[in-house]
């Protein structure tokens, strides 16, 4: 160098000594080859199919034909969410004044008993005139009426029993709606229920959101989940399905949702988002914040590291 | 033909070489491939960061297979299979030496002498490093994603932004996935390695009572 | 490996034998690096050279 070198200044008086930063990096990178092609071959990676809506009308029917009657009737999750899938009045989480989810506006505008339900049925009622019939009395009825029915059926469906591919309640007052849903059993049985919630007039399709959904609001999907411990209050964030490990750094964030307040709030995920955001700007500012700059000196870890040196002063 | 890196007399207007002189001084290529060290770097500590990028190497380069026959292919063909699990065990080692990297950095108290630039993309890079393995666990079409997307979608609509970047839309993740996320990763680890270069490794901490100029906590 | 893992449950603390392993095994490794020798740069290696600041006298 023919100018001074600031490292020059800044090592002054520090033996140096050769190290071939090249060789390193191409002895790491034949370590980690090693690694991963070793672990790939001996434990490869976890792969369970995906759930779709013909499994989970096929394996758990009457969960299947609850969730569609709570999206007619407008109780689901789905329903009931606010922004970004419809305006339901309290249903945006909010810290104090802030409240994202509100501000954001609907932006994925979802009508579950129309999306979910009865445009689907509207498809399968060409040439089935019990359908048919069944929609149109539904459509005709008004909103009070409808809502009996739903109701109705709803309590009955606690004691709903499942023969020969169909489920049966108690005789009473639901109307159109055990066709209706008979109808929409049917459809997802066979599978054409997937592909005419992805239906967006479009021939190419990626957005998941109508079938994904429609899942959530269920409860087969989340009992799946459970019994591989990934729902939200068991630590679900950080695992994953099988023997394998799962996203080990999540473990902060996945941690809140265990304790309270946020395992009982009803502004659990702002909540944790708001403090994961603060706790990260946090680790990025530590060279500016005292104590915890000053920890690596309290906590001489440094002197295992560097004890060459210190022994040779 | 000189250098000019160190001659001080005016030359005409060339952004070029004003370009190339900044270079030169910034990041002088002997900063650049040192071929030697201070002593005190004789510690396994040191090697977390090199074996993170190795990782991320091998992450980069399954993952390009990955993208280059499809995101279905690994659910039908066994090579398909075994790249995907490269891909998660390199995406394991990346995150594992990472972290090792940010414990041994922390220790060492890195940030020092004018490395706080260092630190924080270091942290920068952690916090997309994240959002890039959601997006692929998320992109996976299986079970594991399908229940991720339906989870996280309460997070990212609480925070209002539910819409834009909507969970539920494979293409949209698997596209954020592959191409902008990597692209940032990769350029951020090539400023974090460019700033490590520039100010060469920090020296030992050394006490309190013997405080040298070049010890203090500055941040500048 | 697609069995569900088992699980360690302590006071709220529930983590996968996986998760735990791999944690595990991170600390191992920094405790290792800490502590083993690292070759080929002891006392005994040349010095190439000790920098001298040139703004000094």
């Amino acid at each position: 160098m023919t100018a001074a070198d600031p490292q020059d200044k800044y090592y002054a008086g520090i033996r140096m000594i050769r190290y071939d930063l090249v060789k390193e990096l191409v002895l790491a990178l034949v370590a980690v080859s090693v690694l991963v092609m070793g672990l790939s071959v001996v434990l490869s990676s976890p792969d369970d199919p995906a759930v779709t809506i013909q499994t989970w009308a096929t394996k758990a029917p009457v969960d299947f034909v609850t969730t569609a009657t709570s999206e007619l009737s407008g109780q689901s999750g789905t329903a009931q969410y606010g922004p970004p899938y419809n305006n339901t009045a309290d249903a945006a989480q909010a810290v104090g004044p802030i409240e994202p989810q509100t501000w954001a506006g609907v932006g994925i505008p979802i009508d579950p008993a129309q999306d979910f339900v009865l445009r689907p049925l509207g498809f399968a009622a060409v040439g089935n005139p019990t359908l048919t019939t069944a929609l149109a009395t539904y459509g005709a009825a008004g909103a009070d009426q409808q809502q009996t029915w739903l109701t109705n059926y709803t309590t009955a469906l606690a004691d709903a029993t499942v023969a020969d591919n169909q489920v049966t309640v108690a005789s009473g007052d639901y109307g159109p709606v055990p066709d209706l849903m008979t109808g929409l059993l049917g459809l997802a049985r066979t599978g054409a229920l997937d592909g005419l919630l992805l239906n967006s007039g479009n021939l190419y399709q990626t957005d998941f959101t109508r079938p994904l959904l429609f899942m959530g609001d269920g409860e087969y999907l989340s009992g799946l989940a459970a019994d591989q411990h990934l729902t939200g209050d068991q630590w679900g964030m950080m695992n994953e399905t099988g023997q394998y490990p799962g996203q080990t750094w999540l473990w902060l964030f996945s941690f809140w949702y265990q304790i309270p307040p946020f395992n009982t709030a009803a502004n659990t995920d702002l909540l944790v988002i708001i403090l994961m955001i603060a706790l990260t700007a946090l680790l990025a500012l530590v060279p500016f914040i005292p104590i915890l700059r000053d920890i690596p000196r309290w906590i001489p870890v440094y002197r295992l590291i560097w004890r060459r040196y210190y022994r040779d002063r | 033909m000189r250098d000019g890196s160190s001659r001080p007399q005016p030359e005409p207007s060339s952004w070029t070489l004003a370009l190339r002189h900044f270079l030169e001084r910034r990041l002088p290529l002997a900063h650049l491939l040192p071929d030697r060290q201070p002593y005190y770097v004789g510690s396994w500590v040191y090697v977390f960061g090199v074996v993170a990028i190795a990782g991320f190497i091998w992450v980069i380069g399954s993952g390009v297979v990955l993208a280059l026959f499809g995101p279905q292919w690994w659910h039908q063909s066994g090579v398909g299979r075994f790249v995907n699990s490269l891909h998660l065990w390199s995406v394991q080692v990346f995150f594992v030496f990472m972290v090792l990297h940010l414990w041994g950095q922390y220790f060492m108290a890195g940030w020092r002498d004018g490395r706080a630039k260092t630190w924080m993309v270091g942290v920068v890079i952690f916090a997309i490093s994240i959002v890039a393995a959601f997006t692929g666990f998320i992109s996976q079409q299986n079970f594991d994603g399908q229940w991720i997307a339906v989870n996280a979608k309460d997070a990212t609509n609480a925070a209002g932004i539910g819409s834009f970047f909507n969970v539920l839309n494979f293409g949209q993740m698997y596209g954020l996935h592959i191409v902008l996320l990597p692209a940032l990763v990769g350029t951020l680890v090539a400023a974090h390695i460019l700033l490590v270069r520039m100010h060469g490794v920090v020296r030992p901490i050394e006490p309190k009572r013997t405080a040298q100029p070049s010890d203090e906590e500055s941040a500048s | 490996m697609d069995s569900p893992a088992t699980y360690v449950n302590w006071n709220f603390i529930l983590i996968s034998i996986p998760n735990l392993l791999m944690i595990a095994g991170m600390v191992a490794v920094f405790v290792i690096a800490l502590l083993a020798p690292f070759p080929g740069h002891g006392e005994s290696a040349e010095p190439v050279a000790v920098p001298v600041d040139r703004n000094d006298a």
